[in-house]
């Protein structure tokens, strides 16, 4: 299994926000978290990735057979794992070029391999610039400074496909996000598909769930994944909303 | 005269006064009748001011007390080198081709050597030579840029002083080279050293001048430099000071610059390393439509502490001014930025914008930044800020979710941050050569250097940083 999460407790200054969560991802899966707001969809995103200030109380979260718990974030990253950011930070002053560059060849040390010649690398920045429509050119562009909404979000998949991860973790990819910008965004995720990567598409809404097609979809609830299902379970969350759901936990848990 | 320091168990201020009573004929043997005339109206000033303390208004945030009680010996005539000389101030900044300037312990090297002038035009060498062969020049701008009373240390650098580089860039000349001075400590003994520079650029000129001030001992020294420069109609001038000295040494730097109309001047000073730096830049703009850039970069650690004080006097309507001063401190480095914009009744439509942007990497580090805006017109438009923060912990998580190390991700962002400020040396080998400097410099590898300060002592060693800056 690429990630095992075991009976995961996270708690933010003191509060609890996840509450023993169980997840299991394999190579060539795609996984839908759904669920209403404030229910940890986001807090789960920063403990797979190592986000500080999310404190782990319980549980264990492997992946390729190693706990990773107390790992530092950027060696989870160079482990394969990526998040794309909700809200994509701007960095003033660093180039995306450097950016890339720099992320790429600590990726490329962590795993042995020399630095990515420059030539190589070019090539590389144009092939996925186009996978996911960006034209302007990155080179003297700030990270995401000045990026409208939409680009922002087709940076992230851009940088993903640079990467290359083994898992990517993409949290509300489609909020803020016009039909045209999430038809890019889904046909670039689609094109990185393969069986030997995972993904965990964090949204609210169904729509997405249109043009990333998951294998299972899983429903967050009060810090627990309290219904699991096939895609058809993302049509029955558009078509009936949460409440049926939250109805139902609340009835188990008083059994 | 017999040539040895002047070093008694007295304080600094009282030995330079005894010296001047006792010397100062000799101490004003090379100078024409205004200069030996200004000597005296200045230590007069001295004699009632003395140096500066914590109880002027000015001097409240820097202990200049904790140098000026130290002991130096203080000589009136250069010693003999101690060392190789031409190797010392070789500097090594590829494509890089400037007219050297060596001065050593304070003191210009072969000052007997006649005047260079350049087949432009463009004249060089010490102030002591200049003062007998072009008297008028020295006559009509010597003093009359600075204001001698503004300090003690400008005051007794005017009552002192024996030599400094002089530059005369005459109408309608175009300096292509830039002229570079480079000044450094080597004694193996605590030094009081003075310098003075008079720079004159006549109309329609250009000229770009660096000043390096670097020390290779480790000794503590205290250096006191008075800088005039006027810049005439339509000229254009750029002023780069590069300070790396050593921990313990105090540097006080004050540079006055007087611009007529229509003319520009853009000065950057980065500041790598000290024990304690005050930086006084006092530009008057004279001149209608007359602009003024200036900047500056400050990189400091340890127990380290600089000042810099700004002041632009709008003295005529229609100028602009751009004042941006940037700061990394370390440890329990501390820094005081204080901005004078003084905008005068006539000075209309000034346009006058003032920045301090600092990051503080520990909490030990401190800073005390303070904008002074005195408006008497009333139709103009200034602005200041100033900020004061951490590193944005968004932005390095951002960074080492990229699978960035945080050292890494850390040295990105304060780049970034410093970039701002590099990326306005217009000279490009020398922006690369800084470039590379500030990156060693945020790395902490870049000491007191071996020799020059843009030598960094391996020349043939292209210096490897983790992260390609480059731009592609």
């Amino acid at each position: 299994m690429l990630l095992n999460i075991k009976s995961l407790h996270v708690a933010i200054n003191g509060k609890e926000i996840i509450k023993g969560l169980n997840l299991g991802v394999n190579q060539g899966e795609v996984h839908a978290i759904m669920g209403p707001n404030g229910t940890g969809k986001s807090t789960l995103a920063a403990a797979i990735t190592g986000r500080e200030g999310y404190e782990i109380t319980q549980g264990e979260i492997w992946f390729k057979g190693r706990n990773i718990i107390g790992m530092p974030a950027e060696e989870r990253a160079n482990e394969g794992i990526f998040l794309s950011f909700q809200y994509p930070v701007e960095i003033p002053g660093v180039s995306m070029t450097n950016f890339m560059r720099t992320a790429l060849n600590a990726q490329r040390e962590y795993r042995g391999l020399p630095s990515i010649p420059a030539g190589e690398f070019l090539k590389m920045m144009e092939e996925k610039k186009n996978l996911v429509e960006i034209h302007s050119k990155l080179t003297n562009r700030s990270v995401n400074e000045g990026f409208s909404g939409g680009e922002k979000k087709k940076n992230e998949i851009f940088q993903m496909a640079m990467l290359q991860p083994s898992l990517a973790i993409l949290d509300e990819t489609d909020s803020g996000l016009d039909i045209d910008a999430l038809k890019v965004v889904a046909k670039g995720v689609n094109e990185l598909r393969s069986n030997d990567n995972a993904f965990i598409v964090i949204t609210h809404y169904q729509r997405l769930l249109d043009f990333i097609v998951p294998d299972f979809v899983h429903v967050l609830y009060d810090g627990k994944i309290v219904k699991s299902g096939g895609k058809n379970l993302a049509l029955e969350l558009e078509e009936k909303g949460y409440e049926w759901i939250k109805e139902q936990y609340q009835a188990t848990s008083e059994l | 005269m017999n040539n040895n320091p002047l070093v008694e168990e007295i304080s600094l201020d009282e030995m330079l006064v005894r010296h001047f009573e006792t010397h100062f004929d000799f101490i004003s043997s090379n100078d024409i009748p205004s200069v030996s005339a200004l000597r005296k109206v200045a230590m007069k000033q001295f004699l009632t001011t003395g140096f500066p303390s914590g109880s002027d208004e000015k001097w409240r945030n820097t202990e200049i007390e904790a140098l000026t009680e130290e002991h130096f010996n203080y000589y009136l005539e250069p010693n003999e080198p101690e060392r190789d000389i031409e190797d010392m101030f070789r500097c090594e900044v590829h494509n890089f081709d400037t007219e050297i300037i060596s001065m050593l312990n304070g003191w210009y090297l072969n000052s007997n050597d006649r005047i260079t002038i350049l087949p432009n035009g463009v004249v060089y060498g010490s102030l002591r030579q200049a003062m007998k062969q072009f008297p008028e020049l020295v006559e009509k701008y010597y003093g009359k840029i600075g204001d001698i009373t503004s300090n003690g240390f400008v005051s007794i650098n005017t009552a002192m002083v024996q030599d400094g580089v002089f530059v005369y860039v005459p109408d309608g000349v175009e300096a292509e080279k830039t002229i570079q001075i480079i000044k450094m400590i080597d004694r193996r003994e605590s030094l009081f050293v003075q310098s003075r520079n008079l720079i004159i650029l006549g109309k329609n000129s250009k000229l770009s001048l660096m000043h390096c001030d670097d020390s290779i001992n480790h000794f503590i020294s205290l250096i006191n430099t008075v800088s005039e420069v006027y810049v005439g109609e339509n000229a254009h001038f750029e002023l780069y000071k590069l300070q790396n000295l050593n921990n313990q040494s105090g540097l006080v730097n004050s540079t006055f610059i007087q611009q007529e109309a229509n003319s520009t001047i853009k000065t950057n000073t980065l500041t790598f390393n000290c024990g304690m730096i005050r930086n006084n830049i006092n530009v008057d703009l004279q001149g209608e439509n007359s602009h003024a850039d200036v900047l500056g970069l400050y990189l400091m650690d340890k127990k380290q502490h600089i000042d810099n004080q700004i002041y632009i006097n709008h003295n005529a309507p229609h100028c602009s001014s751009n004042e941006k001063f940037k700061g990394i401190l370390d440890d329990e480095a501390s820094a005081v930025f204080n901005g004078y914009i003084h905008v005068a009744r006539n000075a209309q439509k000034t346009n006058a914008y003032q920045n301090n942007n600092n990051i503080l990497l520990k909490p030990t580090a401190t800073i005390n930044t303070m904008p002074f805006l005195e408006i008497y017109a009333d139709d103009v438009k200034c602005s200041h800020g100033a900020t004061v923060g951490q590193l944005d912990q968004e932005a390095m998580f951002y960074l080492r979710s990229r699978g960035i190390s945080s050292g890494n991700a850390r040295l990105l962002l304060m780049y970034a941050f410093a970039a701002d400020i590099i990326n306005q040396i217009s000279i490009e080998p020398l922006r690369q050569r800084i470039d590379d400097m500030v990156k060693k410099r945020l790395r902490g590898e870049l000491s007191v250097c071996e020799k020059c300060v843009l030598h960094c002592g391996m020349p043939e060693k292209e210096y490897h940083f983790d992260i390609d800056m480059s731009k592609l």
